[in-house]
C-alpha cells in the first residue's frame, strides 16, 4: 500500500522521544486532504527509534501506513543523513503531497529535500486545501501577514509544504484505528561519510505551561514597558495561563525569551482567551493569534490595528489597567 | 580566506502596515516603502567581517535583485565588504526559493575560490528560510541553517545551530554554506569613512548570459512553485469597546473571563 503513488505523506518529527505535537496536528489536516483525494495517508518516521510506540500513536491520529526507518546511522539526528534517506524514500514511493512540521529541523529538511528533488516547497502555511484544478493550495502569509498568498506547484512532484505548530488542531485519538507498519533500514547511507558531526545536543526543558497549551494567554507589547511587565506574569498566574509577547517587547528584553513570542517568526496560538496589553497589532503578530477564542485588547491608541482583530477593546494605558485588573481578579477569587 | 555573503533587499518590515492592495489590479502597492538590506543578512555580513579580521582574505557580497538595488548594496560595502556582485536580469523576476538558489549558486561559482558562504537564515518579506539549505545543495557543499555561534579553529569549523528550546553543536570544515540567526552578533554601523570608501569599491553586475543560465530555468518559468491568488485577511471580530473608569473596565473584563470559563 505505501507503494501506491499519489498518497499523502506527513514526515513525522520527534520531540524528546515522543511524536511531536505538530506531526499529530498535520495528520488531522492530511486526513482531510487524503479523504478528498481518495488516497491513503502515510507517515514516515526518521529516525524510528522506539518505533512501535510511535507507529501506534500515528495510526491512532489518522495514518493508514507508517514507514519506520530504524537505523543507528540516523543517530544523532543530522539534516544531511535524514535528507538522503527521505529523498530515496520519496523517489521510490512517489507520494503526491509531502507535509512537514515547520520546526527548525523540519524547515531545513524540507528545503534540502525539495532542492534534491527539484520540486516546489512552501513554508509556514496557514491553510492547505485541495482543488481539482489547482492541486494542493498552500496559503502562506507574505509581508509579515499583511496579505496571504496562495502557492501552487503545478508540475513538479511531490507538492511539498511546511506548517508551524499550532496552526491546525490536533485530531482526536482513536485507539481503534488500524494501519500497516513498514520497517526499513537506511541502506542509502551505506558508505556515506557525513561532512558534519553533531557533537552535542542541548535542549532545555520546555516551560511548564507552553503557550500552545495555555487556555489563557496574557500578551504584552511595547506599550506595557519594563516596569509594568510583572503584572502580566501575575495576572497570567492568577488565571493559570501563560504570558506571551510581541517582537518589540522581546527585543527590549522584558520577556522570558523567544519561545514566548507570538507571530510569523514565533508561535502560533489559539487560546480560549487572548488578552493583550500595549500590543499594536502588526500583521506579523496577528498571523500568530488570529484564531484565538475571545480576544481582548488594551491600548491607548484608538487607531491601533489590534482593535480590528479584537472582540473587546479598551482604549486606555496598559499600565493603568494592569494593576486594577489584577486586584479585581484577586478580589473575585476571594484572595 | 574568501567569504561570500548573500543578501536580499527587502521592503522595510517597519512599514509593512503601510502596504496596500489595489482593489482592481489586485497588486500590492509598495510605493513609498523604503527598501533595506534584509535585517538578518546584516548579521551574516558582520560574521564575515569578523572572520576576515581574524584570518585575512576578503569578503564579497552577492545579491539577486533589480538593477536599482545598487544603492542599497553600497551600504554593505560601507560596512567593510570588499566587493559586490549584483545578479540582475529581467529573466530572474518571479524566482521562487529554488530558482533564487540556482541563480545565486551560478554567481558564486563564477566568483569561485570561496571558503565560506554566509547568508541570513530567512528574509523579512517572504520568510521561508529555504535558501541557505537549497544553496548548499545546489553548490554541492555541506550546509546548516539558524547558526547562533560560529568559530573557526583551523581546520575545524565549530557551529551552534538553533533547535526548539535549545541548540546543537556541530563540527565541520570549509567550504560550507551557513544561514545565520540574528543572535549570532550585532551588526556594525557604517562610518562616514566607510561610505566614502564604498564608492570606489568594485561593483559588478551580471545578467543571465554572464552566468550562463538558461532563461527557462530561472525566474517564474524556472520556479516549481507558482503564485496563486492573493487573499486578504478578514478577521471579523465584533470590536465592542469597553468604556468607563479603570475599575469598571476591570470588572467588565472579569465578567468576560468568567463567561469564557477561565475564571471561576
Amino acid at each position: 500500500m505505501p507503494n501506491q503513488p499519489g498518497s499523502v505523506w506527513v514526515i513525522a518529527e520527534k520531540s524528546r522521544e515522543k511524536i511531536a505535537e505538530v506531526t499529530l496536528e498535520l495528520l488531522g489536516k492530511a486526513r482531510e486532504i487524503a479523504a478528498r483525494r481518495g488516497s491513503p495517508l502515510t507517515t514516515a518516521v526518521l529516525p524510528g527509534k522506539d518505533a512501535d510506540l510511535s507507529a501506534a500513536e500515528l495510526i491512532a491520529h489518522g495514518a493508514d501506513q507508517v514507514i519506520l526507518i530504524e537505523d543507528p546511522r540516523l543517530e544523532p539526528y543530522q539534516n544531511d543523513t535524514c535528507a538522503l534517506v527521505l529523498e530515496e524514500l520519496i523517489k521510490r514511493h512517489r507520494p503526491e503531497i509531502v507535509l512537514f512540521g515547520a520546526s527548525y529541523r523540519g524547515s531545513e529538511l524540507s528545503a534540502t529535500v525539495a532542492a534534491r528533488l527539484q520540486t516546489g516547497l512552501s513554508a509556514h502555511c496557514i491553510d492547505l486545501k485541495v482543488d481539482d484544478r489547482k492541486g494542493l493550495v498552500q496559503v502562506v502569509p507574505a509581508f509579515g501577514g499583511i496579505v496571504y498568498s496562495e502557492i501552487l506547484c503545478p508540475e513538479a512532484r511531490p507538492q511539498m509544504a511546511s506548517v508551524k505548530p499550532g496552526v491546525f488542531s490536533k485530531p482526536a485519538r482513536d485507539a481503534a484505528r488500524t494501519g500497516t507498519v513498514l520497517k526499513e533500514k537506511a541502506t542509502v547511507l551505506e558508505g556515506y561519510q557525513s561532512p558534519l558531526k553533531a557533537v552535542r545536543v542541548v535542549q532545555r526543558q520546555p516551560p511548564e505551561l507552553p503557550l500552545e497549551k495555555a487556555e489563557t494567554i496574557v500578551v504584552g507589547g511595547w506599550g506595557v514597558g519594563p516596569d509594568m511587565w510583572d503584572y502580566l506574569e501575575q495576572i497570567a498566574g492568577e488565571l493559570e495561563g501563560a504570558v506571551g509577547c510581541t517582537r518589540p517587547a522581546l527585543d527590549e528584553g522584558w520577556t522570558r525569551g523567544e519561545h514566548t513570542m507570538i507571530g510569523t517568526s514565533g508561535k502560533t496560538v489559539r487560546p480560549r482567551v487572548y488578552m493583550g496589553f500595549g500590543v499594536s497589532g502588526s500583521a506579523h503578530h496577528v498571523v500568530g493569534m488570529k484564531d484565538s477564542g475571545i480576544v481582548i485588547n488594551v491600548n491607548n491608541d484608538p487607531e491601533a490595528p489590534v482593535f480590528q482583530v479584537s472582540d473587546y477593546s479598551v482604549i486606555a494605558d496598559a499600565g493603568v489597567i494592569l494593576p486594577v485588573l489584577l486586584e479585581k481578579i484577586k478580589e473575585h477569587k476571594g484572595i | 580566506m574568501n567569504i561570500a555573503v548573500c543578501v536580499k533587499p527587502v521592503p522595510d518590515p517597519g512599514h509593512y502596515n503601510r502596504i496596500t492592495i489595489n482593489p482592481e489590479t489586485k497588486l500590492l502597492d509598495r510605493k513609498g516603502i523604503p527598501v533595506i538590506i534584509n535585517p538578518v543578512d546584516k548579521n551574516a555580513i558582520e560574521a564575515a567581517l569578523q572572520l576576515k579580521e581574524q584570518f585575512g582574505g576578503k569578503v564579497v557580497l552577492v545579491s539577486m535583485a533589480p538593477p536599482d538595488a545598487g544603492e542599497i548594496l553600497k551600504e554593505a560595502l560601507a560596512m567593510g565588504v570588499d566587493e559586490a556582485y549584483l545578479l540582475s536580469d529581467r529573466a530572474f523576476a518571479g524566482s521562487d526559493t529554488l530558482a533564487t538558489a540556482k541563480i545565486l549558486a551560478a554567481g558564486l561559482k563564477k566568483i569561485g575560490q570561496l571558503d565560506l558562504i554566509l547568508t541570513g537564515s530567512e528574509s523579512a518579506d517572504s520568510g521561508t528560510n529555504h535558501v541557505p539549505s537549497q544553496l548548499g545543495e545546489l553548490l554541492g557543499l555541506p550546509h546548516l541553517n539558524h547558526i547562533t555561534e560560529l568559530s573557526l579553529e583551523l581546520p575545524v569549523l565549530k557551529m551552534k545551530a538553533k533547535i526548539e528550546n535549545g541548540y546543537v553543536e556541530y563540527e565541520g570544515s570549509l567550504p560550507m554554506v551557513l544561514g545565520v540567526a540574528r543572535e549570532i552578533n550585532t551588526p556594525r554601523y557604517t562610518t562616514l569613512m566607510g561610505v566614502v570608501m564604498a564608492q570606489k569599491k568594485p561593483f559588478t553586475i551580471w545578467g543571465l548570459n554572464d552566468l550562463g543560465l538558461d532563461p527557462a530555468g530561472t525566474g517564474l518559468s524556472g520556479s516549481p512553485t507558482q503564485p496563486g491568488d492573493l487573499l486578504f485577511p478578514r478577521h471579523g471580530r465584533k470590536a465592542e469597546i469597553l468604556e468607563g473608569e479603570p475599575e469598571a473596565v476591570a470588572g467588565k473584563i472579569v465578567a468576560i473571563l468568567r463567561g469564557a470559563g477561565v475564571l471561576p
